[in-house]
């Protein structure tokens, strides 16, 4: 059964996921996904995972939820306040979100999961950092490119070449 | 422990369901992606909670490259918002039809 700490986790995790895409502004939307990112890393906790959980508080937290902020702040007024969907998909979606959860929670419930247990002690956060660079070491430089190229691609979409054309004939 | 793999594994799955709905009802570029990080979430919650309860530490492993590549994602996915948003002045993704054919 589980504990108190992780039902009030659930909560604060699920509760947040829907405020987050369901609150008029955006701004209060990505503030709830905070709250989401961060029950997630909870939940990494209860699992002796602190390594993961301060890397997702780290990296999702710290640095993509303030990411998302600043973006929100580049849009116009009207638009963080306004909510554009869909009202005739709004029933098929939730249609959707129910068949999608009753079906893989059925199936979870009838699989043998549920007897899963573990007296196994937790994996110590030293043979994470060992088998990084030694078993994972190519995917790891690899990881690590994959990054920088990203965040280059990512500054040379965002360019505004209007502007420097601008100063230029100035 | 007192929390079984189940536990974790339904959380997941609610979650899941959750951005499914997202993707599905907004047309909010913004909120989509917060769907998909919603979704992205579910899966490295998954993935750790295996991790813990058939003892290995690939799950971990594997959950921090997910969350790394999670980041590289969305730092593309904001700058793309910033390109749609200049080009149409909207977040709008029913507006994002140039490539329409």
């Amino acid at each position: 059964m589980a504990d108190a700490a992780f039902l009030a986790l659930a909560v604060i995790t699920i509760g947040s996921a829907i405020a987050a895409l369901e609150m008029r502004s955006l701004i209060y939307g990505s503030i709830a996904l905070m709250g989401t990112l961060g029950g997630i890393a909870g939940f990494f906790f209860l699992l002796d995972a602190p390594f993961v959980a301060l890397f997702q508080i780290a990296v999702y937290v710290g640095s993509i939820a303030v990411l998302i902020l600043f973006t929100v702040m580049l849009v116009k007024r009207e638009l963080i306040f306004k909510k554009i969907e869909d009202k005739r998909r709004k029933f098929a979606g939730i249609g959707l979100m129910l068949v999608v959860m009753m079906a893989l929670g059925a199936v979870f419930l009838d699989s043998g999961i549920k007897t899963i247990t573990t007296d196994e002690p937790a994996t110590d956060f030293k043979d994470i950092g060992v088998d990084f660079v030694t078993y994972y070491w190519p995917a790891l430089i690899l990881m690590g490119l994959l990054l920088a190229g990203s965040v280059t691609g990512a500054l040379v979409l965002a360019k505004r070449e209007d502007v420097e054309n601008d100063q230029r004939a100035n | 422990m007192t929390n079984e793999l189940i536990d974790f594994t339904l959380v997941s799955v609610a979650l899941l369901g959750i951005g499914i709905y997202g993707l599905a009802v907004k047309r909010n570029f913004i909120r989509m992606l917060f769907a998909v990080e919603i979704i992205i979430n579910a899966a490295n919650l998954n993935i750790v909670a295996f991790g813990r309860f058939l003892p290995h530490t690939g799950g971990q492993t594997m959950a921090l490259f997910s969350i790394a590549i999670a980041a590289a994602e969305v730092a593309v996915g904001l700058s793309l918002i910033i390109v749609a948003y200049r080009m149409y002045q909207n977040v709008d993704i029913a507006d994002f039809r140039s490539l329409k054919g």
